[in-house]
């Protein structure tokens, strides 16, 4: 602590050069935080898929619709606990842009498949009175200020409208909230009987299913099975987990991790190389001071752990303020709720973050201090005279 | 000098050669010295005669190529890198011709550099400061930084960072050299008063006669030998 000032000090000695390493820093370790807070967002689902959950779906493609009485089968597969399904239902509600996932479930079925969505008992049975009756997770409800008891339009472009209506109508009759920050509460759910009786086409038919096994160890085996007692019909299934399924979801749009991971590396390096030179050029500068604590004492070692101490503070402070910026940038709110569901920092990111500023210190200091190190007093002081 | 009491400082036999490509360039030769307790000993000699060459090996910045250099009980030449810096510390105060403060730190905080290295707390070293910015008499300029201070103060608190540990011996590499006559008449009168008042032992390399007129006694220096007559 003791030896701190000296640090500040040499920090404080070229004002504006370290100003504007700190702001490198600062940006890069902000813009680091803000794409591992974009990196969770986009493979959200991955993170939330249960273990013991299986996705079945048609094998040529997630588009393509399967028959409601597989429902049955894939029950009396050995293994499967509980068998639901959802459709995607595309609605609008008054405006393209105002996107958030629906569907139409089996109420019953739904809750007891999906724990993560907690809805109150009472909007649970409410749900299951009412046959046109909707939940809607927490953030797409105070996107659009919903309130239950209110009816709500949707335009299904690619259902249509029930006979003799215009559009589908739906009453919030629960509102459901995540079991952790990382649930994704976007989504709407409707009853599937209410749709089944109202749409004009492709009846009996659902989008995918979802499947609980009771040993997530033969999960693999019981795929194959569900995949096995469909093989060389006309709606063949492709069985797989549920993490998968949402991996290759999420990567419809490319592969997120590597391009975060690329734009990122990208950015360390250059700071890097700032930081680096930064050091280096402050210690060539600061030879004959360097010199003179030598001379009075201060040990090789002691000056090689000074100047690294001096990298570090740069790079934790402007690591630290970066991921401090982009904290408070991610906690004022989602900038896209219709594509980011799921939208907040994960602490993982923050810590990884907090490590890499250190790293970032040592490595950028290293030669410089090394060089500190080896500086013969008497050269330093005849240099400096 | 003393007959009853070894010198201080005893330099025996002592050679430096500086390697320059091919070239070796024999800066001293065999040199014999040896500086008394409370002694104040001026080193003169023309440029390139070696003189700061000699103070950087009583002070551990340097090695000799031969011979051997003892400070006290301490045979310098013979101590490691980490132990020369620990040595240093807690025996040699420098004195430099350009003061060599650092630019970012308050007088005050120059002066505690030295003591950053004992196992004093912070009030323990604010005291020795403080004693140390009185016996300059630069009390009132403890919190200026070194660009608001003249040359003659500069060196007045480059002294006081040599003195602040009560260092064995005190070199002072031509401490007068940058600074104008009245300035540097007190800075060697405040050297003076640490020798006589204090009983510091001070080796002071310098051109001027003047300055080295202050000193108990002169030697010189010219092609690697001493000798105390002028060189001519």
């Amino acid at each position: 602590m003791k030896f701190l000032p000296l640090v500040w000090a040499g920090l404080k000695r070229k004002k504006l050069r370290t100003a504007l390493t700190f702001l490198s820093i600062f940006i890069a370790f902000m813009l680091f935080a803000f794409l591992g807070a974009l990196k969770q967002a986009l493979g959200g689902g991955v993170s939330m898929a249960g273990l013991d959950r299986l996705i079945v779906r048609h094998k040529v493609s997630l588009i393509q619709t399967l028959p409601e009485s597989y429902k049955a089968r894939i029950q009396a597969v050995s293994g499967v606990d509980a068998v639901c399904h959802q459709t995607w239902f595309g609605g609008v509600y008054q405006d393209p842009k105002n996107f958030f996932p629906n569907m139409p479930v089996e109420p019953g079925a739904f809750c007891g498949m999906f724990p993560e969505f907690v809805l109150k008992e009472a909007e649970r049975q409410a749900w299951l009175r009412t046959r046109s009756g909707a939940i809607v997770g927490r953030a797409t409800a105070e996107r659009f200020k919903w309130r239950l008891g209110e009816r709500i339009p949707l335009q299904s472009p690619m259902w249509g409208a029930p006979a003799g209506q215009s559009q589908w109508e739906l009453e919030i009759v629960g509102i459901y909230d995540g079991i952790n920050k990382s649930t994704d509460t976007s989504q709407l759910f409707f009853r599937y009987d209410y749709f089944e009786e109202a749409r004009q086409r492709d009846k009996g038919q659902v989008g995918w299913y979802t499947v609980r096994i009771a040993d997530p160890a033969r999960a693999a085996e019981i795929a194959a099975a569900i995949d096995g007692e469909f093989a060389n019909s006309p709606y063949e299934t492709k069985s797989e987990p549920e993490g998968a399924f949402a991996q290759g979801f999420a990567q419809q749009i490319g592969d997120i991790g590597s391009i975060v991971m690329a734009v990122v590396g990208a950015v360390f390096f250059t700071i890097l190389l700032v930081a680096g030179n930064t050091m280096g050029q402050s210690v060539r500068e600061r030879t004959e001071e360097l010199g003179v604590l030598k001379a009075i004492g201060f040990s090789n070692l002691l000056v090689l752990a000074l100047v690294l101490l001096e990298s570090c503070c740069i790079a934790i402070l402007g690591g630290f303020s970066g991921l401090g910026a982009a904290w408070l940038i991610v906690a004022s709110g989602n900038p896209i709720p219709s594509l980011l569901p799921v939208f907040f920092l994960p602490t993982s990111s923050l810590v990884s973050g907090a490590m890499l500023a250190v790293a970032l210190g040592l490595v950028a200091g290293v030669l410089p201090a090394w060089q500190a190190m080896r500086l013969r007093i008497a050269d330093a002081l005849r240099r400096g005279g | 000098m003393s007959a009853t009491r070894p010198p201080l400082v005893h330099i025996s036999n002592v050679s430096k050669i500086f390697k320059r490509g091919a070239e070796e360039i024999h800066v001293l030769s065999g040199l014999e010295l040896a500086v008394n307790e409370a002694d104040f000993l001026a080193l003169m000699g023309p440029s390139g005669s070696g003189k700061s060459t000699l103070l950087n090996l009583i002070g551990g910045l340097d090695r000799p190529t031969s011979g051997t250099v003892q400070i006290g009980d301490e045979r310098v030449d013979q101590l490691s890198d980490r132990q020369l810096a620990g040595w240093r510390a807690r025996h040699i105060g420098f004195v430099f011709q350009f003061y060599n403060l650092l630019p970012a730190l308050s007088a005050e905080r120059n002066i505690e550099l030295p003591l950053l290295l004992t196992g004093l707390n912070q009030a323990g070293r604010r005291e020795h400061v403080a004693a140390a910015l009185a016996a300059v008499g630069l009390s009132h300029r403890a919190k200026h930084f070194p660009r608001t201070l003249s040359g003659g103060e500069q060196q007045r608190v480059g002294i006081a960072r040599a003195i602040v540990t009560d260092p064995t011996v005190l070199l002072c590499d031509e401490p007068t050299g940058d600074l104008d006559r009245k300035s540097g008449d007190e800075i060697l009168a405040l050297l003076q008063s640490l020798n006589k008042d204090h009983g510091k032992t001070i080796i002071m390399v310098t051109h001027d006669p003047h300055a080295s007129a202050r000193a108990s006694h002169t030697v010189y220096l010219d092609k690697g030998q001493l000798s105390n007559n002028p060189v001519a």
